[in-house]
């Protein structure tokens, strides 16, 4: 069914005001989403109601709290189709998650072994790695790209090995948003006994993966692009993964019984939630799912390729435009130049125009020196956009191509 | 011509602009007369870090004053790159260090002030007054 955009941009107070004497025209959902008011008011209610520490208070308020948050991680689980709601592991992000396992692999791993990343990964998601590498003396190993911006699947292939210990790809490249065959990429390691982690970061406000058909090891994704809060996420683990791994952090709530003379570790998933967690987050981020679910992914993933399929064809339109990343499978995420002019120019005029795209390397310069270009001006669209916005998109971009050639 | 009269100047200029589409037309006008780097002195340890487009900024001391000649791969840049250049260009390391940059903000170019903003006008304005911190001890010794 079709989306009624213009109801549900009423749900969004932010998309009702003006920036720069113009109504905002918001495509940085890449970036980070804007929030809907049920998400604010699930924060607001948190601390004007039932405001409390949860998992150790006996008093009825810390219960309640204990409840609703305790509920948010069933919701997660229900629907990224997770087996056992303790295989759901709330962090502060996607970054957080990466670290977790990269911090948790340090046990495993020895010289000799290897780690594969691909080239289009986010910079946050290649330090880790090389940082696991430096700790372990494993070695990481990149899957290249091609020129529309998709993996190079046969290479993946080749440098598969029993060496391979860890495969790390994220679902959808924030740069290009490209959508990796994830499906290949881990049955393709399963086979040499690898294990997968994937940085849904840029997917889940997109699609809805099924993570127990995709069979997949770790998951990660944050709630701040897909209507939820910042500064908490989702770790998704195997239960036989999570309980092999040694905890992150030290702290409360993760330990059993303490003494000076040994610690003995929570169950699942409390050996990974060290302190008081970010509760209202948590509570939100189950508010989000909510709300992304009534409107429907189905719903969503059609309005946004209807936005991307137009935006395409209308800046296409403007001469000396280039995209980057023309894969078949691709979100509603479009990044640009106009030969001889620099992404900082277009960005900077677009904005004086109301319009917030971004502009720069987006945190992946494998990428930008790929296509040998100090960056692109991106555009991200999400189910709140409308077509009257990309018009205005284009006619900025014509604009500035204008003011500036 | 001292520093506080080109700023004045630039002020008066900017006053002429009823919006800000005709102001930034006027920045990649300077950006684009902004007199060419010699290609030699583009080089790494030329760049101004902290900025999302390249700006080069190089600089000599001839009869005791300070000139200055710059580039960027961005034209919004370049005109502010201009901007500067045209205000401490050929001044003592002194007039440059003693100067006070609050004429940005009157010309209505507030917003590329913030720290945070990419284009690095701050850090700029900050290897600017290095340079003419560096100049100010080799005259002095």
């Amino acid at each position: 069914m079709a989306l009624d955009v213009q109801k549900i941009r009423a749900d969004f107070p932010i998309l009702q005001r003006q920036v720069n004497g113009h109504p905002l025209v918001y495509l940085d959902n890449a970036a980070t989403s804007q929030k809907p008011q049920v998400v604010i008011d699930a924060i607001v209610d948190y601390y004007s109601n039932y405001n409390a520490n949860i998992h150790r208070g006996v008093h009825s308020l810390s219960q309640e709290a204990t409840d609703v948050y305790e509920a948010a991680r069933n919701k997660i689980q229900q629907h990224f189709g997770i087996q056992h709601a303790h295989e759901v592991i709330f962090t502060a992000g996607t970054t957080h998650g990466i670290n977790l396992i990269a911090s948790g692999f340090s046990s495993f791993l020895k010289k000799g072994n290897e780690i594969i990343v691909s080239a289009l990964e986010h910079h946050s998601n290649i330090v880790p790695w090389q940082m696991l590498c430096e700790r372990t003396g494993a070695t990481l190993q990149v899957i290249p790209m091609k020129e529309d911006g998709t993996l190079d699947l046969s290479a993946y292939i080749s440098l598969l090995s029993e060496k391979t210990k860890l495969v790390f790809v994220n679902h959808i490249s924030n740069a290009l948003g490209t959508i990796n065959p994830i499906e290949t990429i881990i049955q393709k390691a399963h086979e040499v006994g690898a294990a997968v982690l994937i940085d849904g970061a840029q997917a889940c406000s997109h699609i809805k993966p099924d993570l127990a058909a995709l069979d997949v090891d770790f998951y990660v994704t944050s709630a701040h692009k897909m209507c939820g809060p910042t500064g908490v996420g989702m770790l998704y683990g195997k239960e036989v993964w999570l309980k092999k791994l040694p905890p992150y952090q030290g702290g409360g709530e993760m330990i059993k019984e303490v003494s000076f003379e040994k610690t003995t570790y929570a169950d699942l998933p409390h050996k990974f939630e060290a302190g008081t967690p970010n509760i209202s987050g948590g509570i939100a981020f189950g508010a989000a799912i909510d709300y992304l679910n009534n409107i429907g992914f189905d719903a969503i993933e059609a309005h946004e390729k209807g936005l991307l399929e137009y935006a395409t064809e209308q800046l296409l339109q403007i001469e000396g435009l280039r995209i980057y990343g023309t894969g078949v499978k691709k979100t509603s995420v479009i990044s640009f130049n106009i030969e001889g002019i620099h992404p900082y120019d277009i960005g900077t005029i677009v904005d004086k125009l109301g319009i917030a795209v971004r502009t720069g390397h987006h945190c992946a310069q494998p990428i930008m020196d790929f296509y040998k270009i100090p960056g692109t001006v991106r555009a991200s669209f999400a189910f709140y956009n409308t077509k009257e916005e990309v018009d205005r998109l284009v006619a900025a971009v014509s604009k500035a191509k204008q003011m500036l050639t | 011509m001292t520093i506080k009269t080109i700023q004045e100047e630039l002020i008066d200029e900017f006053a002429m602009f009823e919006d800000w589409m005709q102001k930034y037309e006027y920045m990649i006008e300077l950006g684009k007369s902004l007199p060419l780097i010699e290609p030699s002195l583009k080089t790494e340890d030329k760049l101004i870090k902290g900025c999302q487009s390249k700006v080069w900024l190089h600089s000599e001391l001839k009869d005791g004053k300070v000139r200055f000649t710059a580039d960027s791969d961005a034209i919004i840049t370049k005109g502010i790159v201009a901007i500067l250049v045209r205000v401490f260009s050929n001044q003592s390391p002194e007039a440059i260090l003693a100067a006070d940059t609050s004429f940005i903000d009157e010309i209505g170019l507030k917003e590329h002030l913030s720290p945070t903003r990419a284009n690095g006008l701050v850090s700029m304005i900050k290897q600017m007054k290095l340079d003419a911190i560096a100049y100010q001890t080799q005259l002095k010794t």
